[in-house]
């Protein structure tokens, strides 16, 4: 593995009976760098990514995520990703803290580093008022915050974010993204998808994914000369329509 | 209208009229008050003040004439799962005493790309065949009026437009259509347009007097440190926005004698490489950011 590359996959497949659902697709990240990973619904994107954060199985290719292979190493994945959807993020019934001092044991960190980032993520976020506030009482916006700043609790190298931002307010969708290019800048690497295409130009470099394969692969600025157009949103349309 | 859960006020001292014939926008993010509006609008939540009238009809007193006069595709998908594409559709038929054969005209259009899928369980479509039956299951009356909460929302750009050609075709036939979405950029499809957050609607218009009221001028920002240039334009002494806009920042100034020469040679004195400044138009998101903030 290529010391720079976080992700590494090629020809990675997966098949439900005679569906192939994800048809060898071969991309690398690199550390730090973040990685748009786009698609129409249904496209294969979720299976590709259940694939690379160690719970599905692929039927056949390779890919290994933060040194490790998916087929054989996938608690060492759990272990050294952070992950964050818009369906599952935060325990709803659970204060701002109490899911900051579950997921920091989830991910092994001693009672001593919770507290201490337990503190450090509440002063960031300007949560003092709140940290005793169930998670569900707080709007949307806020709670994806929280979300991706504790997916980021142990220092994982690669944090996989899946539509992170549906349905979120256009200002804190932006401050959302200021909070991803300051993840970017320390070394983390970003593995998001996102609806918004306004989003896919925020990223260094984007896949399009149709019909279980990756159509295209390159950054913003790229994909829009090579397909001629003027925004990722044509970039999009014209490769999803065929 | 006002509308509150205990302390929660929903919706504070709403007004508007959609006019016949309208395709009408409520556009704003989650938590702003659309999908309680939507279940005043349809009678399925009192208001706890003011008036409400739809088709005519007051909300309280004629509630079972408004329920035959609009259809409503809640944001949620809420058909029968275990019911197939086919008896979900006669089954409304019938509620409505109508037939699928009555008003096939109207639905025919989305109904023959479900079709192939007539027998399947509901509970067993993919997220755009759902949406596509539920579409056709809130038309089989042929309303008047036609309400869709959130019709769009995690769906693709590519099925996105597709579902608003489709509108486009219903308001074409003479349906009113109420329609909602977080998503800025299809404001401008709309006629006119609500913008809403916190339970208030902060303006109505036609998309193009909104964006053409932006009282500021925005210029597009670029530089090879996207993270870095957001920080420096943001300590700028006259900054008044700076907010990620695709490929650019989208910023304002605090003066009305600005000129791009200067921050120009701020944002490389700030060790920037490849600054661009140029002028900009402003689109509905920058006015909803404008009025939220």
């Amino acid at each position: 593995m290529n010391n720079n590359n976080v992700i590494e996959v090629e020809d990675l497949t997966k098949m439900f009976g005679d569906f192939t659902a994800v048809n060898a697709i071969t991309f690398e990240v690199k550390k730090g760098e973040i990685f748009g990973f786009l698609g129409a619904n249904g496209a294969g994107k979720t299976t590709a990514m259940k694939m690379l954060i160690g719970i599905s199985h692929p039927t056949s290719g390779k890919a290994k995520v933060a040194g490790y292979d998916v087929y054989t190493n996938t608690e060492d994945i759990k272990k050294n990703i952070g992950y964050m959807s818009q369906k599952f993020a935060l325990y709803d019934d659970l204060t701002v803290k109490e899911n900051i001092t579950f997921f920091g044991g989830i991910y092994g960190l001693s009672r001593a580093r919770i507290n201490e980032k337990a503190k450090e993520l509440i002063n960031d976020l300007g949560l003092k008022d709140v940290a005793n506030h169930l998670v569900g009482s707080l709007p949307l916006g806020w709670k994806q915050k929280i979300a991706f700043s504790v997916s980021l609790l142990h220092d994982p190298k690669v944090v996989f974010l899946d539509e992170p931002t549906g349905g979120v307010d256009p200002i804190t969708r932006r401050q959302f993204w200021e909070m991803i290019y300051k993840a970017s800048q320390s070394g983390t690497t970003v593995f998001v998808t996102t609806h918004y295409m306004d989003e896919a130009e925020y990223c260094d470099r984007v896949s399009i994914m149709v019909d279980g394969k990756i159509e295209a692969l390159d950054t913003p600025r790229k994909l829009k000369e090579q397909f001629s157009v003027e925004t990722m949103n044509d970039v999009f349309l014209k490769l999803a329509r065929g | 209208m006002s509308k509150s859960y205990k302390d929660v006020k929903a919706l504070q001292d709403i007004s508007f009229d959609v006019k016949k014939g309208e395709l009408f926008g409520l556009i704003g993010p989650d938590g702003a008050g659309k999908t309680t509006l939507f279940r005043i609008l349809t009678t399925l939540l009192f208001a706890n003040e003011g008036t409400v009238t739809v088709a005519g009809y007051d909300v309280i007193r004629d509630y079972k004439t408004i329920r035959e006069s609009v259809g409503y595709m809640p944001g949620k998908f809420s058909l029968y799962q275990d019911l197939t594409v086919e008896e979900n559709l006669t089954f409304f038929a019938t509620i409505f005493g109508t037939t699928l054969e009555e008003n096939f005209d109207l639905i025919k259009e989305i109904y023959v790309q479900i079709e192939p899928f007539k027998n399947r369980r509901a509970g067993k479509l993919s997220g755009g065949m759902k949406q596509k039956l539920a579409l056709c299951c809130a038309l089989i009356h042929k309303p008047k009026v036609l309400f869709l909460d959130e019709p769009t929302t995690g769906v693709d750009p590519v099925s996105r437009k597709e579902f608003w050609e489709m509108l486009k075709r219903l308001q074409q036939k003479g349906i009113t259509v109420l329609v909602s979405t977080p998503y800025m950029d299809e404001a401008t499809l709309c006629d006119r347009i609500a913008l809403i957050q916190d339970g208030k609607i902060l303006q109505i218009d036609s998309p193009a007097a909104i964006v053409g009221n932006y009282p500021k001028k925005i210029y597009n920002v670029s530089a090879d440190n996207i993270y870095q240039l957001i920080q420096s334009l943001k300590a700028f002494k006259h900054q008044y926005s700076v907010y990620p806009f695709g490929e650019f920042i989208h910023y304002t100034d605090d003066r009305t004698d600005f000129n791009i020469k200067d921050l120009q040679l701020y944002l490389e004195s700030n060790g920037l490489l490849n600054v661009t400044i140029e002028n900009a138009q402003p689109t509905i998101e920058d006015v909803f950011m404008e009025l939220a903030n």
